[in-house]
């Protein structure tokens, strides 16, 4: 992992106000590329605040955003599209009455004179879900009757068929078992090795401990803390995100 | 789980279906079961019931009501309803009528006139659905008595209009295919169908995709030739086959290839199965709703063209009475989930056979008709509880 060079996000100084709740007051974010970052922070910490901000679900009052070193301006969705910035939500999207190609290819699907191009999207759908050591038997299963942890590969691979940039994954892992969380986070190292900037928004700190690169910990707003992962104890990223630790408000 | 192992032959489609059958999926199963039960009842009880002119004059009753049941399962498929489509059936037929018999416009132009009539009434009712946020049972209940009123202005005092039956709108429903022309349709559809399958075999063995065995490329078709076969040597003993016949088929089978193979069919499922993810996927949900109510209201209309063509006239009680109950209860009966994103164009087919095939074969034995409401309504909550009970057990197995 490394963090020099220019991040292909860079967010500055991020305020968000809802009526009388400051959301975001100021808050910092870089996501380089073939690096995982994980958001933590405690409820209300501004951690979907920053995610919406950075995916164009809302805009924000104040701050700037550098997308691979240039000023950029997120106000919608497509914004964020457009530029690479691809976004797995935690409700997945996903069409259960639809098999698991139509899904991959829902909104882009090959065709020629509006007819569908099956055989091309099947290939494409295999092969995607291969190279990303998915294992779904058959493709052509509704989605409807795949594990969760499938399902969130299926919605993750998704993802990745814009060709995008940076990949935020909201909450991936959440209500997911333990084989499939594990099939999980192989994915998210997977999506690494393809030099992909990874944004992870996680409450399992193990989770976050396994997978990440980066933890940078928000607290009412603002960042409490930036950590190494590889050389932080979980103790030391409890404490900012309580705000008792030595990286709190203060700092 | 399984570690996925290189596709043996046939599997495919084999696990397909278990898949299906696994989530409570039974697709045409239960109707089909009950198809045969009816034909064993009624023939039982009747003689006539399977006689070549009693199955003829059946497939000349489902025609109209049946391509209205079409547009009930587009706008089923996205889990909205169309209450209206009885009453614009009528509308368009007395449009239809004033323009050939009043106006004196050619046939043609009459039948053009009222499908326009249905795609305006449809666009409109998509508007107020999309961009009024009305519910479409709303809607189009307002539609149903709307559009009701409107058919009774256009008729006026006559209360009945004639069409001429030997000639234009009228010869629809009275013109059969000679036996050859009959014969010559099973060729050409089983034909087809033989040479996509192996077309589309090939492709997928080039593409080294997983592709169906031999003989099941082959049972598919030959399964088909038999029903087609059988259908025109009854056809064939009486009158041969019926247009209106035809163009019903025909319908169904556009129908469903449009919504099976093209973009727009596979967006209309997406956007039934979950609209929220179809629009964060880009696809423009609003203009999918509006187009599956234009092309409701456009099949009511057509199918009112059919029922005024085999009844040679409109009149006041035109797309009234029981066409709207048996156009919803034909698509649910056969297989369309009133929540969107599941059923087939051949629900309509299969749902409105069953229908026809009951009040037919009441009407044989010349059973009241207080009767045949009591049966009808009982096969709908039966088809609709098998259904159910399918799904809740697959739900549960899968879980």
């Amino acid at each position: 992992m490394s963090t020099s060079g220019t991040p292909v996000l860079s967010v500055r100084g991020a305020t968000k106000r809802y009526g009388a709740v400051q959301a975001l007051a100021g808050a910092d974010l870089d996501v380089h590329a073939g690096e995982v970052v994980a958001l933590v922070g405690d409820n209300g910490a501004g951690k979907s605040t920053l995610v919406k901000v950075v995916s164009g679900a809302i805009t924000a009052d104040g701050g700037t955003i550098a997308f691979d070193g240039e000023q950029v301006r997120i106000g919608r969705p497509q914004d964020a599209q457009a530029l690479g910035i691809t976004t797995v939500f935690q409700d997945l999207a996903l069409c259960e009455n639809l098999d698991v190609v139509a899904n991959l290819h829902l909104g882009s699907e090959v065709r020629r004179y509006s007819v569908l191009g099956e055989i091309r999207m099947e290939r494409a759908a295999r092969d995607l879900l291969r190279s990303l050591d998915v294992k779904i038997e058959d493709v052509r299963t509704a989605v409807a009757s795949l594990s969760g942890g499938q399902r969130q590969s299926v919605a993750i691979a998704r993802a990745l068929l814009g060709e995008p940039k940076m990949v935020i994954l909201d909450e991936p892992t959440a209500a997911l078992g333990v084989e499939q969380t594990a099939q999980v986070l192989g994915l998210i190292k997977r999506l690494r090795q393809r030099g992909l900037a990874v944004l992870l928004i996680s409450h399992n700190l193990a989770d976050v401990r396994e997978v990440s690169d980066r933890v940078v910990v928000l607290r009412l707003g603002r960042n409490a803390g930036t950590f190494e992962t590889a050389s932080t104890t979980q103790e030391e990223i409890v404490a900012a995100i309580t705000g008792a630790g030595p990286y709190g408000i203060a700092s | 789980m399984k570690v996925s192992a290189p596709h043996p032959p046939g599997r495919g489609v084999l696990d397909a279906a278990r898949d299906r059958l696994r989530r409570g999926d039974l697709g045409s199963i239960p109707v089909a079961v009950g198809l045969v039960l009816i034909a064993i009842v009624f023939s039982s009880l009747n003689q006539h019931f399977l006689s070549a002119e009693n199955l003829t004059n059946l497939a000349l009753q489902m025609a109209a009501t049946g391509t209205i049941s079409l547009g009930i399962v587009l706008v089923l498929l996205l889990g909205e309803i169309d209450l209206s489509v009885g009453s614009v059936s009528g509308l368009s037929a007395v449009v239809m009528t004033l323009l050939y018999t009043q106006q004196g416009w050619n046939p043609v132009l009459a039948l053009l006139g009222a499908l326009v009539t249905g795609a305006v009434i449809g666009l409109l009712h998509g508007l107020m659905r999309t961009k009024l946020s009305m519910p479409s049972f709303v809607v189009t209940l307002a539609g149903l008595i709307g559009w009701l009123g409107l058919m009774l202005f256009l008729l006026g005092g006559a209360g009945t209009i004639n069409l001429p039956f030997d000639r234009g709108i009228a010869l629809l429903s009275d013109t059969w295919l000679p036996p050859w022309l009959g014969w010559a349709l099973v060729v050409v559809m089983v034909g087809t169908h033989l040479a996509s399958s192996l077309v589309t075999r090939r492709m997928r063995v080039a593409a080294e995709l997983a592709v169906p065995g031999t003989a099941w490329v082959l049972a598919r078709p030959a399964g088909l030739a038999v029903l087609l076969a059988a259908g025109v040597v009854v056809l064939n003993a009486d009158r041969g086959v019926p247009l209106t016949l035809v163009i019903f088929g025909g319908l169904v089978v556009l129908l469903d290839l449009a919504l099976r193979r093209t973009v727009w069919g596979r967006r209309m499922y997406a956007v039934g199965g979950n609209a929220e993810a179809s629009r964060r996927a880009g696809i423009n949900v609003t203009r999918v709703r509006i187009l599956a109510f234009v092309g409701a209201s456009t099949l009511a209309a057509v199918g009112g063209v059919l029922a005024a063509s085999r009844l040679a006239a409109v009149n006041q009680t035109s797309g009234g009475s029981d066409i709207l109950l048996n156009a919803i209860a034909a698509a649910v009966i056969g297989g369309t989930s009133l929540f969107g994103g599941r059923g087939r164009a051949y629900a309509a087919l299969l749902g409105i056979l069953v229908i026809q095939s009951i009040t037919n074969g009441m009407l044989l034995l010349n059973v009241d008709s207080s009767v045949r409401f009591m049966v009808t309504g009982a096969v709908l909550a039966i088809a609709v509880a098998i259904d159910s009970l399918a799904r809740r057990g697959g739900a549960d197995g899968a879980a």
